[in-house]
């Protein structure tokens, strides 16, 4: 007699499996990473304290993590849109250059003086952020669309021409004193922080977290609104799960081609408004590591729901903030190597079943 | 071992699905170098049994025995090991691979290089052996369907299978190949191989099966019975439950005004090819026009012009109103409906529910599309109606309806076509693949179309069905029309001669 690990296929999935399925992952990912920790002779224990008090240790931490999880939840909802139609856009890193660029247009013009109400000159930066990063959706959009043009490829290449220009933009134009970067942008085209108030709410003194968290919650709730129980979303899942039924059903297709890379572009393209404005201040080089391709990952981990990607977003988020803080800031990196391996080959757990049986059970 | 043990034994077998007891204490003995049919409707549970004896699913109860040894298989490849093939539905074949490099496919024998001829002439002895001809080294693209299916036969032969399971084979070939493929089968039973055969066709049972098993609902009705004595009718109501109408009854009927009108219609295929050659027609309201022919002679371009997927050259009307080379959509608007000839990957989405589908066509009117949004209790609402009205089988409207069986995704396209009230519906092949209850069922709803006045474009390679239900007949050939006779003054020979190509009148 013994015992035997068998696979079955599921044939449903309970509900609240996949939530319990992701949180032992990334418990196991953290054990994972602590053991190498151990085997390195760090002191696994001590450095997770570490990493919660980085992240989550006082209000100014989780702050910090707030400020860099905001562009990932923005961005993340962009792929998500596009994703659910089955459309790869991966020129989000482009489209949120491009609505930086588009953004500090208003500021670098100006568009309006400086002395203009707030009001004014963020929203004229929200509205450009989002055209400009709506037109750098709506080049591989009408492509794909016109000409059937492959998506991935023109939104990877155009990720580069939207780095490439911005680049001639602070490098020569608009150069602060020689250095790569645009002056210091007017204190009334940063976007209000928390730690604006801290001459009436003490606790608020220090706390850099900026409207653009604002900006995403309101997005994912548009977002979830959309896919949930708009017309436009059920074209979308509609197209997404098949075309061809989609076509016989007498949806246009070109047209939602356009307008989803369109509005994915225009929610890249606020993420990095909402960096520049809430958190660079000024038109520079590198504004994001990564952010529009991380976006993608958040996108998948998160299944596409828009909620999910706040959550993932926070956690990635905190791993950035933790690489900052951990020496070497290596290990960040490998526990997010780790939690992206094990939450996605936590999927298997959804369509198959494990079981343990005893082996003379077998053998009748 | 005697010859006497039968190939295989299946005892008590129960198999559950959520909500669902798929096989219910479900016996089927099969005898060695016997043809076993295995009937049922859509949905009673025959391939789920068939799949629990190719080692895909498991039994939560009972017990296999095969060729008189308890069996209990993990996997497909535990099946195989015990001589267990199963011939699917759908082909999984390579099409750019020759015959013989698909049936080497997955083996460990050659190893690394492929000596192919060697490998040729031993599929022509097996191929000799139980006349399965096809030319080893052709391309699998370039072979007909029948012969495809026969490649599929032979994949499972090679990998020295003595127990077929062939799950549905006719269904997708012409009636000659069924013909070549019966004769196949008998020739491979005569040689000691044991055949379950899983159908919905009444007269293939009765001239091929030695013995047969009924399911009904996950229950068998008949057990391994002998053929004596077998006819139709009794199948029918073992399978059904009920007496079922080998031929609907039709009022007289009373054509209106024209709807559908096509003047010299010229179209191309995927390949841009010549499909449909001067066409012209024309359907009134409350009749039934039936375009018979061979699979592949233009049937799939022509309800493509008329509801906007394909261009076009020529004049299509629709009460008067030209409507050829307009997005799909107008036609929608103008009341047609169309039931496309494949009811999965054109028909539906199979991820989204049954309300998703179900308010394809319809998502953008009052009340259900409501400006921006739609009203999704309202779909539900509507969806849970047609579900009840149609008697489609599922857990809820919520059910993807990839999970459903054929009939009842046929059932769900059909009440949403039906149920938008169309001047004119676009049939194609609406009853392919169902089993009799299905078939009568939605043979009554056209007719009841019928009555209301709609004006239905019934496109079949069923003639019997074609017969029974349209008003006028046109025959297909080549993408041309043959000729557009009154049905009841038809006879079948003379559209089966035009079916060839041959114009007896005009």
């Amino acid at each position: 007699m013994g015992l035997r690990v068998k696979v079955e296929k599921r044939v449903d999935v309970p509900k609240w499996l996949p939530a319990v399925t992701a949180i032992g992952a990334v418990i196991l990912a953290f054990i994972i990473a602590g053991l190498i920790f151990k085997f390195i002779g760090g002191k696994p224990l001590v450095a997770l304290r570490f990493f919660y008090q980085a992240v989550f240790g006082s209000w100014a931490a989780f702050s910090d993590t707030m400020v860099k999880a905001t562009p990932l939840i923005i961005v993340g909802l962009a792929c998500a849109v596009a994703f659910k139609m089955r459309l790869w856009n991966i020129g989000a890193e482009g489209q949120f250059y491009a609505g930086a660029f588009g953004a500090s247009l208003v500021v670098l013009i100006p568009i309006v003086p400086m002395n203009s109400p707030k009001i004014v000159v963020i929203g004229l930066m929200i509205l450009m952020g989002m055209l400009f990063g709506a037109i750098w959706g709506f080049i591989p959009g009408f492509l794909k669309a016109k000409y059937n043009v492959n998506e991935i490829i023109t939104t990877l290449m155009l990720n580069y021409i939207a780095i490439l220009w911005n680049n001639f933009w602070i490098f020569d134009k608009w150069s602060d004193a020689g250095f790569q970067m645009t002056p210091t942008f007017d204190r009334v085209a940063w976007l209000p922080r928390l730690a604006d108030y801290a001459k009436e709410y003490k606790i608020f003194s220090g706390i850099t977290l900026h409207m653009g968290v604002l900006f995403g919650i309101v997005a994912a709730f548009v977002v979830w609104w959309i896919f949930k129980y708009s017309r436009w979303g059920y074209e979308i899942k509609l197209i997404g799960d098949n075309p061809k039924a989609a076509r016989y059903a007498g949806v246009n297709i070109v047209r939602n081609i356009i307008l989803v890379m369109t509005f994915s572009g225009a929610l890249a393209g606020l993420a990095g408004m909402s960096e520049i404005g809430g958190v660079v201040h000024r038109l520079q080089e590198s504004i994001s590591p990564g952010y529009g391709f991380t976006g993608i990952i958040v996108a998948w981990l998160a299944k596409l729901n828009p909620f999910m990607i706040i959550i993932v977003s926070i956690l990635f988020g905190g791993l950035i903030v933790a690489g900052r803080e951990i020496q070497p800031s290596g290990l960040s990196f490998l526990l997010q190597g780790i939690i992206l391996f094990i939450l996605i080959s936590s999927d298997v757990l959804l369509r198959y079943k494990i079981r343990i049986v005893r082996t003379e059970e077998e053998a009748v | 071992m005697s010859s006497t043990v039968p190939a295989v034994e299946m005892k008590d077998i129960v198999i559950r699905f959520p909500g669902v007891l798929a096989n219910d204490h479900v016996n089927l003995t099969l005898e060695r170098g016997n043809i076993h049919a295995l009937l049922g409707e859509n949905g009673a549970g025959k391939s789920t049994l068939m799949n629990a004896l190719a080692g895909l699913y498991k039994p939560v109860s009972g017990t296999t025995l095969v060729n008189g040894e308890l069996v209990d298989f993990n996997s497909p490849r535990d099946a195989i090991a015990k001589g267990i093939g199963m011939v699917h539905q759908h082909f999984m074949l390579v099409p750019t691979q020759t015959v013989t490099e698909n049936i080497l496919l997955g083996m460990d024998k050659p190893r690394f290089f492929m000596n192919l001829r060697k490998y040729d002439q031993k599929i022509l002895e097996l191929q000799e052996q139980y006349g399965l001809h096809v030319d080893p080294t052709s391309k699998i693209w370039q072979l007909s369907v029948g012969e495809q299916q026969r490649v599929e036969i032979l994949k499972t032969l090679y990998r020295g299978a003595n127990i077929l399971i062939m799950d549905e084979p006719t269904a997708v070939l012409a009636p000659q190949e069924i013909d070549e493929l019966m004769r196949n089968m008998r020739l491979m039973a005569d040689q000691g191989k044991s055949i379950i055969f899983i159908t919905h066709k009444l007269h293939e049972v009765i001239s091929i099966a030695d013995r047969l098993t009924v399911l009904r609902k996950g229950k068998v009705t008949a057990e391994g019975r002998s053929m004596q004595g077998v006819t139709k009718e009794k199948l029918a109501q073992l399978m059904v439950g009920r007496e079922v109408l080998f031929s609907v009854k039709k009022e007289p009927r009373k054509p209106g005004k024209i709807v559908l009108e096509l003047d010299n219609v010229f179209a191309k295929n995927d390949k841009y090819l010549p499909a449909l050659i001067d066409v012209s027609l024309d359907v009134r309201s409350g009749e039934i026009l039936g375009i018979a022919g061979v699979g592949g002679n233009g049937q799939s371009e022509l309800a493509e012009v008329i509801t906007g997927l394909r261009a076009c050259s020529g004049s299509i009307k629709i009460n008067d109103q030209e409507v050829s080379n307009q997005p799909p959509i107008n036609a929608i608007k103008r009341g047609v409906s169309h039931i496309p000839e494949d009811r999965t990957s054109v028909g539906t989405a199979p991820n989204l529910s049954i309300t998703e589908n179900s308010i394809m066509k319809g998502y953008t009117n009052n009340p259900i599309g409501n400006g921006w949004s739609i009203n999704f209790a309202k779909a539900h609402e509507y969806a849970r109606n047609l579900k009840e009205k149609y008697n489609i089988l599922a857990p809820s409207v919520q059910t993807p309806v990839g999970k459903l069986s054929g009939g009842n995704l046929q059932k769900v396209i059909l009440a949403r076509e039906i149920s938008s009230e169309p001047l004119l519906m676009v049939a194609m092949q609406p009853t392919r693949g169902l089993d009799v209850g299905a078939i009568e069922a939605i043979q009554i709803l056209l007719l009841q179309q019928r009555g209301a006045g709609t004006a239905i474009l019934l496109i079949s390679e069923e003639l019997d069905e074609l017969f029974t239900l349209s008003d006028r007949i046109a025959v297909i050939s080549d993408g041309k029309i043959m000729g557009i006779v009154d049905a009841e003054e038809a006879d079948i020979n003379e559209i089966g001669l035009m079916m060839t190509g041959s114009t007896v009148r005009e």
